[in-house]
């Protein structure tokens, strides 16, 4: 483990209290250091990696492993509480190197073709004009993130995965305590393993006759592949259910909160489905709502820009800074929804890249068609500076947004 | 202009598929990349250039 020898680094993480500006520190950095050691709270440092050839270099890599369990995994919990090391059958994709990352991804990829994605269409547009309604039938101002943001992607990924919509107050709670910064790793442990039960009991119940839903048709295709284990499957159908209404969600209230707030850029926007989904692009890129928490470990000596980075040390990968690369996205604070900016890392980058990411654009680009044509006048009832944003979790975003129409 | 696809590296992002169908499908069974035609006319190059660009495995070489 890098134990850090100088006390004047920096200390990560850093903090995001806006939601539109990155945090001050992280400017210094992109200016004078893009590839430079920070400390951590357990007392090791780590390198950052700001710019975006450098973040795209590292996280397509396979000399960097994703097992973010190994004992020597740049860490940015508490000080004092590393993850316990994985089970084998608790791993999932999320964290398996080569050889056997490509494989299990590929085992499930057939479920998140752009062509799959596509087809749920319909079924994504009902569900939120469902959501609208309730919206609009409800009482004002309203909180955004109850009514659309987190029931939207909840509702699509209990229906492609085949789990109870209902159950959803469970697996949010619990999903809410593992990605708060502060919450003990006692606590994210008891989290973990209440939804990995659940999910295998789930499972365990679709075992007599599979049914048409992902986590069905993934016992058949494991039982005849010879390679069906309840264990590893529910590992997967958690990772899936948690990335899959996290992530959507926050990006939901952030793109509205922008649209709102910006009317220059809510009305260049008009109502083209083909620019929101270039708008969707500009709103990934801008807000980076995965950022800090991506990491790697070096597993062999690797020359980043200027840098050697040795074998068994570790790389935070700064997507948020990376999508402000200057280089990359002239004028790069400025929010455009007719910049082209697919080239973000977003999503990550290299053989992890986002599975689910062809899910989220479809969900951002019909909840941001159908909300501003239905409800025009829809406004925010709340001060920009007064929003609760999740500055104490791993993944970015806003805790409430009030609006009225 | 000759597209090039090296399906080991492929991570079936899709990606490629979003900058251009019509070069670029997914295999229905592990998502990894089927093009669709490997000498496109001149007006789908610039799109050819940025699927390789944002392709995530850097799978896709275009060759002129």
């Amino acid at each position: 483990m890098a134990t850090s020898e100088k006390s004047d680094l920096r200390q990560f993480p850093v903090i995001r209290t806006c939601p539109y500006t990155p945090p001050a520190e992280y400017r210094e950095l992109a200016r004078d250091e893009p590839i430079t050691k920070v400390g951590l709270p357990d007392g090791t440092w780590a390198w950052v990696v700001s710019r975006h050839e450098h973040v795209r270099q590292v996280l397509n890599d396979p000399r960097f492993s994703a097992d973010r369990s190994h004992p020597d995994f740049p860490n940015q919990g508490p000080a004092g509480q590393r993850p316990p090391r994985a089970a084998e059958a608790d791993r999932t994709i999320l964290t398996m190197d080569p050889p056997q990352h490509g494989p299990a991804r590929r085992a499930v990829l057939g479920e998140f073709t752009v062509r799959r994605i596509n087809a749920l269409v319909p079924e994504i547009q009902r569900i939120v004009d469902e959501q609208i309604d309730q919206l609009l039938a409800g009482p004002q101002p309203a909180d955004l993130v109850e009514a659309l943001s987190l029931p939207v992607p909840s509702r699509v990924i209990c229906a492609m995965l085949g789990v109870p919509y209902a159950d959803h107050p469970f697996f949010q709670a619990n999903t809410a305590a593992m990605i708060k910064r502060d919450t003990p790793m006692r606590e994210r442990r008891e989290a973990f393993d209440r939804i990995r039960d659940y999910m295998a009991d789930l499972i365990a119940t679709k075992e007599a006759d599979p049914p048409d839903d992902l986590l069905g048709r993934q016992i058949r295709q494991r039982r005849a592949d010879g390679a069906y284990d309840r264990r590893s499957l529910a590992a997967l159908g958690f990772l899936l259910l948690v990335a899959g209404h996290e992530t959507t969600a926050n990006m939901i209230s952030l793109g509205t909160l922008k649209l709102l707030d910006d009317p220059e850029q809510r009305a260049r926007l008009g109502d083209d489905p083909e620019r929101t989904a270039g708008a969707v692009e500009e709103m990934l890129r801008y807000f980076t709502i995965v950022d800090s928490g991506v990491a790697r470990l070096a597993t062999a000596d690797t020359t980043v820009g200027d840098v050697t980075v040795r074998a068994g040390e570790g790389v935070l990968l700064l997507g948020l800074l990376a999508n402000r690369d200057p280089d990359v996205f002239p004028d790069p604070d400025a929010f455009d929804v007719e910049r082209s900016a697919r080239h973000h890392v977003a999503f990550g980058f290299g053989p992890h890249q986002c599975l689910g990411q062809n899910l989220a654009r479809v969900e951002l680009r019909v909840v941001f068609d159908t909300l501003l044509r239905r409800v025009p006048t829809l406004r925010l009832a709340a001060d920009v500076a007064g929003l609760p944003v999740k500055s104490d979790a791993t993944i970015f975003g806003l805790y409430a947004l009030p609006v009225a129409w | 202009m000759k597209i090039v696809a090296d399906t080991t590296r492929c991570v079936g992002a899709g990606q490629c598929v979003l900058t251009e169908p019509r070069l670029f499908d997914q295999s229905p069974e592990d998502g990894t990349v089927l093009v669709l035609d490997d000498d496109p006319p001149p007006e789908l190059h610039g799109a050819a250039r940025d699927a390789a660009l944002v392709c995530p495995s850097q799978a896709l070489s275009i060759a002129v």
